[in-house]
């Protein structure tokens, strides 16, 4: 595969935090378009990694590479989904599902088209001048989620999005992920400690070793959707990745 | 299934504001019913002469003070509605020119390093000094106008304003930081989309403070240089012995404390109208 097919490139990414290791040499490639999950322990640093891709913090070595050149927010379209509610308190759902995209400073008609189209896509019309504080967790959820995909982004990061949610909930927003993905394309790297969510949403899994973490596995996950969870191939993909996780 | 769901939670929070209201309107009788009962012990022990009756006067009489000095110049030399306007103007720009100073610098304070670095120990300096003791200086470098007693309303607003704005700033949620500087944020953006409208709860906290601080230091501005003015006019109820002419004024600039209050809390309730309506003030 040519280097030009890689959306993004990680080379032997190392972060510590004084003499703290959290990221050991870590190297691999996504895919233009695909949809990775990252698994690991608990505080295996996982949110470290995503961070680090995003610049929120500089690595200690190591390069992560964008399209080929370093990851830099100011020019490459990345959107970030954190893992504590994020919506703009004081914006509407509305105002909210355009703020990412007038920072970008887009042509106004530009943002009109897309947040309509996002909006009308998650059923949000109803909700579009509701402040956060007015709808229910799992809404508030699909605002920054909204928010995310209007930005037309080159990269999607999501930190455990749906940590907090109820069952029913979490496979309705997981749903939501996937149609959007699928409609709008766009590359996502989605970080999750729960195994079974990484299976019905993955192209790709790949998994964290214990800290200093690197990556100690890459498996595809080659299931048709809309995916079963109690299928036999499913569980087979889950146990695995369980097994892994507990084996070191 | 969300649709639904959130229709309930409207419904639901509908009710609740709905409660919410009634319990308030419940209450507000507790609140009438202490301010009636100060009113009738005060009249009682008047009219009883339970105390100096030389030193308090009875409510009624009070209030019948405060309605004939609309039309009665004596014996101060202004009607009521002068000495409110002399006083409102005097607290009004004070405080205007303190949050106008007070809040970009709070902001400027909490949001930059250097700003932090450079200002903040020549404020921690000024900050402890009483704003009744700049009315020496003032008076020297102002005269005795309208300006001097703005200018020690300002000191006495100031304080409380750069205070509140600076811990709204600081306070804001590293959350909403990131979720900007992902989008590719300058730092100047991310200060006046999500710095300054996170401040702006602490920014009304400040505000309401530091009006009930200037209402109490103009009486005591004008107690010292003025010639109208609602501390003039108590100042002179004292020097004429005329009690009810002091508790009059007590009372006026009690009621006109409560409206300051109330009209920023109008503004606040606009600028923030996104906030969650739980509390019951």
């Amino acid at each position: 595969m040519s280097e030009k097919e890689y959306k993004v490139e990680v080379k032997n990414l190392c972060k510590s935090f004084g003499t703290l290791e959290v990221l050991k040499d870590c190297s691999f490639n996504i895919k233009r378009g695909e949809f990775v999950c990252v698994v690991g322990p608990t505080g295996c640093g996982k949110t470290t990694f995503l961070n680090t891709l995003t610049c929120l913090t500089e690595p200690t070595s190591g390069e992560i590479l964008v399209d080929g050149e370093p990851a830099n927010p100011e020019k490459h379209n990345l959107s970030f989904v954190f893992q504590e509610p994020s919506a703009v308190p004081w914006l509407t759902v509305e105002q909210n599902i355009r703020f990412g995209l007038e920072i970008k400073k887009k042509p106004k008609e530009y943002i009109d088209e897309r947040v309509e189209n996002i909006i009308s896509m998650m059923a949000l019309s109803k909700y579009r001048d509701r402040y956060p504080h007015e709808l229910s967790t799992s809404a508030e959820q699909k605002i920054v989620i909204g928010r995310a995909f209007a930005m037309n982004p080159d990269l999607l990061l999501m930190d455990e999005p749906y940590g907090q949610m109820d069952i029913k909930t979490r496979f309705y927003l997981e749903d939501e992920v996937v149609r959007l993905w699928e409609t709008l394309g766009c590359t996502i790297v989605f970080i999750t400690h729960n195994v079974e969510e990484a299976v019905y949403l993955a192209e790709r899994v790949l998994i964290l070793s214990q800290k200093p973490a690197s990556i100690k596995e890459s498996i595809a996950i080659d299931l048709p959707r809309p995916r079963d969870i109690a299928s036999k191939k499913f569980i087979e993909y889950r146990t695995h990745i369980v097994d892994m996780i507990k084996w070191w | 299934m969300t649709n639904d769901s959130e229709l309930l939670r409207q419904q639901a929070r509908q009710q609740e504001l709905k409660y919410i209201k009634n319990n308030k309107r419940k209450m507000m009788i507790f609140s009438i019913l202490s301010i009636t009962a100060l009113l009738l012990i005060w009249h009682f022990v008047v009219t009883f002469r339970l105390v100096n009756t030389r030193f308090l006067e009875s409510p009624v009489t009070v209030i019948n003070t405060i309605i004939t000095k609309f039309t009665d110049i004596n014996p101060d030399g202004g009607y009521l509605h002068q000495h409110i306007i002399e006083s409102a103007k005097v607290v009004w720009v004070g405080f205007l020119v303190g949050s106008l100073v007070g809040i970009p610098l709070g902001l400027f304070m909490g949001w930059y390093r250097i700003f932090d670095h450079l200002i903040r120990p020549l404020f921690e300096m000024v900050r402890p000094i009483p704003a009744l003791a700049w009315i020496p200086i003032v008076l020297l470098f102002l005269g005795i106008g309208v300006a001097a007693r703005s200018a020690i309303i300002f000191f006495g607003s100031f304080v409380g304003i750069v205070l509140n704005t600076y811990v709204g700033v600081r306070q804001t949620n590293q959350v909403l930081i990131n979720v900007a500087k992902t989008c590719g944020a300058s730092n100047f953006e991310i200060f006046y989309k999500i710095g300054i409208p996170s401040a702006m709860p602490m920014i009304f906290t400040g505000l309401k403070t530091a009006m009930g601080a200037a209402w109490a230091t103009v009486v005591a501005a004008e107690m010292l240089s003025a010639s109208k003015g609602l501390g003039y006019m108590i100042q002179m109820g004292r020097m004429y012995g005329e009690v009810s002419l002091i508790l009059a004024g007590i009372i006026v600039i009690g009621i006109f404390g409560l409206i300051s209050s109330w009209m920023i809390g109008c503004l606040e309730d606009i600028v923030l109208k996104w906030r969650p309506k739980n509390h019951e003030n």
